[in-house]
């Protein structure tokens, strides 16, 4: 009960000096920091406005497993960002262009995204296996290699099309087979939540199934704790590596999905970039776990929702943004401190302890 | 003459030159040291290289005095950034949050350059930098957090702080400053115009040394100079001052540094926010200088750059001035024609080629074959098109820093405690 309280208290101590943080900020622009806070609520707690928190959280959970993974193991998947938008670019020029059945027509669409996904850090993979690269730098170079590569086939005759009645331009349209419904949960709302939260559920399962169930993500886990013990004990530390980063980008393809497949059907010059960097934070607000990310995404979507309005109320919307990078820093913070209190609490147990054991003996010899 | 060396200023101290562009590290061990004549022979040669490819392919814009003065310019912010993730990695503190440190530099330039004039702009961005820093430090040295975590933490919140800030400051426009009054910049009056008048003649070798004349005797802002002397001295203070080694030895052995009494907590500060003023200086000089106005996402990766430049540099003064200048000409070129560009490709197809002769020499004949094969593919490219694409160039940092740190990684060399988080006393 005390280890589970212990971990429960750094994200609430977090937050709320992440929400001690922004008042101080409202209050000091000169706007009343609970007025703010209830605008936000009331209008995040909208059905539309729901609706689109389901949905965000659905595409950040997803980014979220996929930094996970790599952080299991003490890798650093910056390259997220770039992953995801390479495999979405791909998947919907492929979906685009290919008529199938409907299941087979979707299916096919996840498979190209996850091995482009995973293609793409694998080459940051082999860097490291390879020549010892970093993981942190080799992806963030190639999230610019591929924002490059992106904006090369993104043009008229390569990959895209002119959009009709406007000047964006983006891949050929997925056809009905290849859409996938969504469902209307949320009484009231004007639009269905994306049928792929399906995906985000199937991908959590995954990751915890893996992580606590099987021999690999043991593997995975004694890699991620001491990396010398894994290799005493038999683990290639070289194959862990290629293929969590493997894994780890081919989750990353699929997070642009629940938007192309079940809104968009293009990906086109407004597709959402950045959502890498959104994903390491969640993950670490969540912890890494299945469970913690859930939390997580689902706070950091409310957040990026209810934040709409605060424009229209004369509040500038960046104070979001703030309160998010401040919960993300003070919560690690916030971990470290409780992990360092944890570590004396424990010596002090087993000081005591000892000293106890040896009050008896000396009482036993006496 | 010895002005010329100025921009890449960096070079006479350390290893790596620009010739690196292909022959990354390669060269480094065997050439002891790169001064005078070694260096002068080298520019040179990458001057004679420049300047017949220009009249072989006529595109003269590869090494005119208007790209080279951007180059230049461009060079700046990543120098600064660069030299920023120096100063705070030789003491050990890993910093990613330079993008977001520039970020900030850049608001500050654009909020006090219009309030109380440019120079302001440049103080204010500058300490604002150094504000984001005392964030950084304190995460990662006092709460010895996770430094790539409280790296990309700093990167978000520099962006929601200026977002914020711009739409209190600016209501009615806040994705942007308005005009930055400009910096003062230098010319040489006679020099700056004979150079002009010989380097329009277009001859061989004579007038590409003009151009380079020209570009740092015309128009140069005074930042150039300020941005350019901070190589050396941030050169001889971490390599030549008391102070120095025992910044650096927090990087390398932060334990056996505080066995000798050294106070590693301090270091590391001091290193950590130094490096995020300069990060801040440099946003300041890409909002004030090159811009004349703060944007948002005007830095655009550029802190990440910077870092790039840094490890391309092998951790060295030198090198990341010459990483600088490289991803400055490769950004310059950007701006260019597009068969400028395409032209490039025959002077790596030369660059290449010379490399492998060298290697040959050296009777290394595998990878001279290598070398030969890569020499003769580019130049299959050029030769069967017209133009390259825009992104092309764009993509060339990252690329190039991908390139040296797979071919060379057994050369580069990174300060050893790098990234480690340290406790006082958990020496184990």
């Amino acid at each position: 009960v005390r280890r589970f309280l212990l971990a429960l208290a750094a994200p609430v101590l977090a937050l709320a000096f992440a929400v001690l943080v922004t008042s101080v900020i409202l209050i000091a622009s000169g706007h009343p920091p609970m007025q703010v806070y209830k605008q936000m609520w009331d209008y995040g707690t909208q059905p539309d406005s729901l609706v689109l928190t389901l949905n965000l959280a659905t595409t950040y959970y997803i980014a979220a497993v996929a930094v996970a993974i790599g952080f299991k193991m003490n890798l650093f998947n910056i390259g997220v960002d770039g992953q995801y938008r390479l495999a979405a670019l791909f998947a919907a020029f492929v979906g685009g262009k290919v008529n199938l059945p409907p299941i087979l027509h979707v299916g096919l669409i996840l498979v190209v995204a996850m091995a482009v996904g995973a293609m793409w850090a694998g080459v940051a993979a082999l860097l490291k296996t390879r020549r010892g690269v970093s993981e942190v730098i080799s992806t963030i170079m190639l999230n610019y290699v591929a924002t490059g590569i992106i904006a090369y086939l993104l043009a008229p005759d390569r990959f895209a099309e002119l959009i009709e009645g406007s000047n964006n331009i983006g891949t050929p349209p997925i056809g009905p087979s290849g859409q996938v419904p969504g469902f209307d949960v949320i009484p009231g709302a004007s639009s269905p939540v994306y049928g792929l939260i399906v995906l985000a559920g199937v991908v959590g399962f995954g990751f915890w199934f893996l992580l606590g169930r099987t021999r690999f993500g043991f593997d995975l886990r004694a890699s991620g704790l001491s990396s010398t013990a894994a290799t005493a004990s038999g683990v290639d530390s070289k194959r862990m590596i290629l293929y969590v980063m493997l894994l780890s980008g081919a989750v990353a393809g699929l997070l642009g999905m629940p938007q192309l497949l079940g809104a968009s059907y293009t990906y086109n010059l407004d597709f959402p970039a950045g959502l890498g960097f959104t994903g390491i934070a969640i993950a670490l607000l969540g912890r890494n776990s299945p469970i913690g990310i859930i939390f997580g995404s689902l706070l950091w979507a409310f957040l990026d929702v209810s934040r709409q309005i605060l424009d229209l109320e004369g509040v500038s919307k960046e104070i979001v943004t703030i309160m998010q990078g401040i919960t993300v820093l003070s919560v690690v913070i916030a971990y470290e401190v409780v992990r360092r209190y944890g570590i004396r609490a424990q010596q002090r147990e087993v000081g005591r302890q000892l000293a106890a054991d040896e009050a008896a003996l000396e009482g036993v010899s006496a | 003459m010895s002005d010329q060396r100025a921009p890449g200023g960096g070079t006479k101290l350390g290893l790596p030159t620009p010739a690196d562009v292909v022959a990354p590290i390669a060269l480094q061990r065997r050439t002891v040291r790169l001064t005078g004549w070694r260096l002068a022979v080298l520019l040179a040669s990458l001057i004679a290289v420049l300047s017949f490819v220009r009249i072989v392919t006529g595109a003269q814009q590869i090494d005119s005095a208007g790209t080279i003065a951007a180059a230049i310019g461009l060079a700046i912010p990543i120098g600064m950034a660069g030299l920023g993730g120096l100063w705070s990695e030789r003491a050990g503190v890993v910093n990613i949050g330079l993008e977001g440190m520039m970020i900030l530099g850049t608001w500050g330039a654009g909020w006090a350059g219009t309030m109380w004039g440019p120079w302001y702009g440049l103080l204010i961005g500058t300490l604002l930098g150094g504000v984001g820093a005392v964030v950084h430090a304190i995460a990662t040295v006092t709460f010895g957090v996770d430094q790539i975590v409280s790296g990309v933490a700093i990167n978000l919140l520099g962006l929601g702080v200026t977002q914020y800030l711009s739409a209190l400051v600016w209501p009615g426009q806040p994705t942007q400053s308005p005009q930055i009054p400009a910096i003062a910049t230098f010319t040489l009056p006679g020099i700056s115009d004979w150079a002009k008048s010989i380097a329009e003649k277009g001859w061989f070798f004579v007038s590409d040394c003009a151009s380079v004349l020209r570009a740092i005797t015309y128009d140069v802002p005074y930042t150039t100079f300020i941005a350019v002397a901070l190589l050396p001295i941030t050169f001889w203070i971490l390599w030549r001052t008391a102070f120095g080694l025992r910044l650096r030895s927090c990087g390398e052995a932060p334990y056996a540094a505080e066995s000798l009494g050294v106070n590693v907590y301090l270091h590391k500060y001091v290193a950590v926010i130094v490096s995020g003023c300069l990060a801040g200086f440099g946003g300041a000089v890409l909002a004030t200088v090159l811009s004349g106005i703060y944007r948002e996402g005007q830095t655009g990766g550029q802190g990440f750059i910077g870092l790039a430049a840094m490890i391309f540099g092998n951790w060295r003064v030198g090198g990341l001035g010459a990483g600088s200048l490289l991803f400055g000409y490769t950004q310059a070129m950007q701006l260019r024609s597009g068969a400028a560009v395409h032209a490039l490709l025959l002077v790596i197809v030369i660059l290449v080629a010379v490399f492998g002769a060298y290697l040959l020499y050296r009777r290394t004949v595998r990878p001279a074959l290598v070398a030969f094969v890569v020499a003769g593919l580019v130049y299959l490219w050029y030769a069967t098109t017209e133009t390259l694409p825009d992104q092309v160039a764009y993509v060339t940092p990252y690329v190039a820093t991908l390139l040296v740190l797979s071919l060379a990684s057994q050369r580069l060399r990174m300060p050893a405690a790098d990234g480690k988080p340290y406790i006082k006393g958990q020496d184990h």
